[in-house]
């Protein structure tokens, strides 16, 4: 643990340190369909199955984005609404019994399918990641430095030790850690939380990436130690040039950091726009829904918060029709038809909703839509919609259109019936830690 | 804001009425015992570090701080779940400190908690009626089987739950619903006071937005009164009628809720509210961030006179050596120093963050 004088000093210089490091021989030609014209980071059709003990969960069901050069995509959902997953996808990081199908293309060169080996050349230097948890993301038996040279010698063999240190040090001073030449021989126990997800972040930035997936980068710290890693965020996107994905569930942080926005729910992107198009004229009702459930510390009038009634649907069996509309206050008869495309609602905005026009009447204010069934405190009786009702009985019966009969009970006697994946959306651990 | 209404003390408290229970010099000392055969004591976690807190019939306190500032333990403190180490807590004016676990029994009819996690603070064997009747069995609050069971009724359906299901065990609700079946519990024994141990931290939004409600509505409806713990501050701002700020142990700001947010003046609580983003693009691009450094000390060996210093952004950058002096030598007490609210930074100054 840090001694109690220490400080992180958050101004960084912008020398360029890593300038020199950008390589001559243009980067990561190694794979095949390289093509640099080509998008930066392109998803498409990307689905992922996981099989469980009572069948296949579909986590992440036809996500599709283009990620360009020097942008942040936000990409924000609650639990279990499959961003990690997304993000695992992309970097190859799933288990092998995960079933990954679409397309992953980083400057045209597909990395779906790739063995380990050649995706670790694109691993650290194309795309680098860094995840939620600082402590459990380095490696506690190695100094902090010999992992940030194990990142840099592996993608560049002619590399010195001794320079590879020398680089392991600028890269510790430019996420602002004090002393960096000799904190380099430190462990990671040695590092506060935030100090360690600075190392993170100078191991993500060491090679130079043209992506950079943050996976709810500061879900595990303190607001105060929080606004100090996302200065050194944006330090490292200045300092690289990289693009980002950042994937959160705090609307807070994608309104300060991302240029784009991709809503998910329920393993798929529901709503992507501009960040002002996502938070000031929202078209998917979950959206709307999803900040008017929001507290506002900024807010000088204590007006009642608006939830969202029920909870998202289980992956296990989807329902025909939109996922949403169990818990959608402008749930017609037409919702349970057919799952809905996303509609271009405006320039570069898309919305999976066959009732935009009356989530665009809204114009972000959540209690004009929500307020019928926002009170979720009520009891439950027949004038609630299905869907608190239903929700009570576990999520496999989350469907309102569920063949009367098949199961009159859901869930009932079968504790953890619906599985451990299935349990995660409401996982502690995943929790609101903001 | 205006300056505070002339009904209302520095505290932010209403003027008037007794507080329904009073926290004074609270303490909580964890020791530390040294390595070696023998163990001895080495030293000490000050945890709770001098607490002075006042809760009054119906309103809400919102005890706000980062995590290992003491706020938990400062409510499993007042609960007496952990003895305090010094200090006083009294609940209509009944001192807790120091009671035995039969003497405080009765008294726990009156006050009760809701834990932070749904997940471990439900027994996972037991079904959801009995971990509800549970309190009203060993209190024996019931005078039969029947009244137990529309008893258990009336209470699953004040959280908003189907009583149809609780014959169903937690592992089959989400966390939201758990969160409900803890507060049910809670609520069984009519309690007057609630301490909430960051009852919606481990909530998704949605579903975090209905158990805020629902907290409101309860508050409202059997007039209850909440120390309400937790590190979100939107959260805290939104149900509480008076804020405490808590730093290394020590309450270093309290006002009412609109002072403290609109008008903060420790140097702390400003840099806490500065640093909570705002789900509002323009707006949250527009602001001027105050970052503070580093990380929060230790509170086995918590730095001499303000325990702030450390990372205080006016005493690194504003301050004279000369006008240092005072913060490294003298602890300064949680006066109102002409702020209007009490606070615990000798060089006080109220100003808007947000």
């Amino acid at each position: 643990m840090s001694t109690p004088g220490s400080t992180g000093a958050t101004a960084v210089s912008s020398t360029g340190t890593l300038g020199r490091a950008r390589d001559e021989q243009g980067r990561n030609t190694s794979l095949a369909g390289f093509d640099a014209s080509a998008p930066l980071l392109q998803v498409t059709d990307l689905n992922v199955r996981f099989p469980t003990e009572d069948g296949l969960v579909h986590a992440v069901r036809g996500v599709d984005y283009t990620l360009r050069s020097g942008e942040v995509l936000g990409i924000v959902g609650e639990s279990g609404s499959g961003k990690s997953v997304t993000s695992l996808a992309v970097m190859g990081l799933l288990p092998g019994s995960a079933r990954v199908t679409g397309s992953v293309k980083y400057r045209g060169q597909e990395l779906l399918g790739q063995s380990d080996r050649s995706l670790s050349r694109v691993r650290g230097k194309g795309v680098s990641m860094i995840f939620q948890d600082p402590m459990t993301s380095l490696d506690p038996v190695y100094k902090v430095g010999a992992q940030i040279q194990e990142t840099l010698r592996v993608h560049d063999k002619s590399l010195s030790s001794k320079a590879a240190e020398a680089r392991a040090a600028d890269l510790l001073e430019l996420v602002g850690i004090p002393n960096a030449a000799e904190r380099v021989h430190s462990y990671p126990h040695e590092f506060s939380g935030g100090m360690r997800q600075r190392v993170v972040i100078a191991i993500a930035m060491a090679n130079q990436p043209e992506v950079i997936i943050a996976d709810e980068p500061t879900t595990a710290l303190d607001v105060t130690v929080q606004a100090q890693i996302l200065e050194v965020l944006q330090t490292a996107l200045s300092e690289t040039g990289a693009a980002m994905v950042m994937i959160t569930h705090d609307l807070g942080v994608v309104a300060g950091i991302a240029d784009r926005v991709l809503v998910m729910y329920a393993g798929r992107p529901v709503e992507i726009g501009s960040v002002e198009d996502i938070y000031y004229e929202p078209r998917m009702p979950y959206t709307l829904g999803l900040l008017g459930s929001l507290p506002r510390i900024d807010s000088t009038t204590r007006e009642r918060l608006t939830p969202i009634v029920g909870t998202p649907p289980s992956l296990l069996n989807m329902p025909p029709g939109c996922p949403f509309a169990p818990r959608c206050p402008l749930h017609i008869a037409e919702c349970d038809e057919a799952e809905p495309e996303r509609f271009q609602v405006g320039p570069g905005h898309t919305a999976a909703c066959i009732r935009t026009e009356q989530v665009a009447g809204a114009h972000g204010h959540a209690a004009e839509v929500f307020s019928k069934t926002a009170d979720d405190a009520t009891p439950v009786d027949e004038t609630m919609p299905a869907d608190l009702a239903v929700a009570e009985g576990g999520r496999d019966a989350a469907a309102p259109v569920t063949p009367p009969g098949d199961q009159v009970e859901p869930a009932a006697g079968t504790p953890g019936g619906t599985g451990s994946l299935i349990s995660s959306p409401t996982s502690p651990t995943n929790g609101d830690r903001a | 804001m205006s300056a505070p209404t002339t009904e209302r003390t520095a505290d932010g408290a209403p003027g008037r009425g007794e507080p329904i229970l009073s926290v004074r010099g609270l303490e909580k000392h964890f020791p530390i015992k040294g390595g070696g055969l023998i163990k001895r004591t080495v030293g000490a976690v000050r945890a709770v570090d001098g607490v002075d807190l006042d809760l009054y019939p119906g309103e809400v306190l919102g005890l706000v701080g980062e995590s290992g500032c003491g706020k938990s333990t400062t409510g499993r403190a007042i609960l007496n779940l952990q003895p305090a180490t010094a200090g006083s807590v009294t609940f209509q004016g009944r001192e807790l400190v120091g009671l035995d676990r039969k003497a405080m029994r009765p008294l726990r009819r009156d006050i009760q908690l809701v834990f932070q996690d749904p997940y471990a603070s439900l027994n996972p064997r037991l079904p959801v009626f009995d971990i509800v009747a549970e309190p009203l069995v060993i209190h024996g609050l019931t005078k039969d089987d029947k009244e137990l069971r529309s008893r258990v009724r009336e209470l699953v359906e004040t959280v908003g739950l189907n009583p149809e299901h609780t014959n169903r065990y937690p592992a089959e609700f989400s966390g939201g619903q758990r969160q409900r079946i803890g507060i049910a519990r809670a609520l069984a024994l009519q309690p007057k006071v609630l301490v909430l141990d960051e009852p919606v931290s481990a909530l998704d939004v949605s579903i975090q937005a209905g158990v805020i409600n629902l907290l409101e509505d309860l508050k409202n409806e059997l007039g209850l009164s909440y120390l309400f713990i937790a590190h979100d501050l939107s959260v805290v701002r939104h149900i509480s009628d008076r804020v405490a700020v808590m730093y290394l142990g020590r309450i270093i700001e309290v006002a009412d809720q609109e002072e403290l947010f609109s008008r903060p003046a420790h140097p702390y609580t400003q840099a806490l509210l500065s640093a909570i983003p705002l789900p509002d693009p323009r707006r949250e691009r527009a602001r001027q961030r105050i970052i503070i450094t580093g990380d929060v000390p230790s509170p086995a060996n918590p730095p001499s006179g303000c325990r702030f210093r450390t990372r205080c952004q006016k005493f690194a950058n504003v301050l004279s050596d000369g006008e240092r002096e005072i913060c490294m030598t003298v602890d300064p007490k949680l006066e109102t120093r002409g702020t209007g609210h009490l606070n615990a930074c000798h060089y006080a100054e109220a100003t808007s963050v947000l």
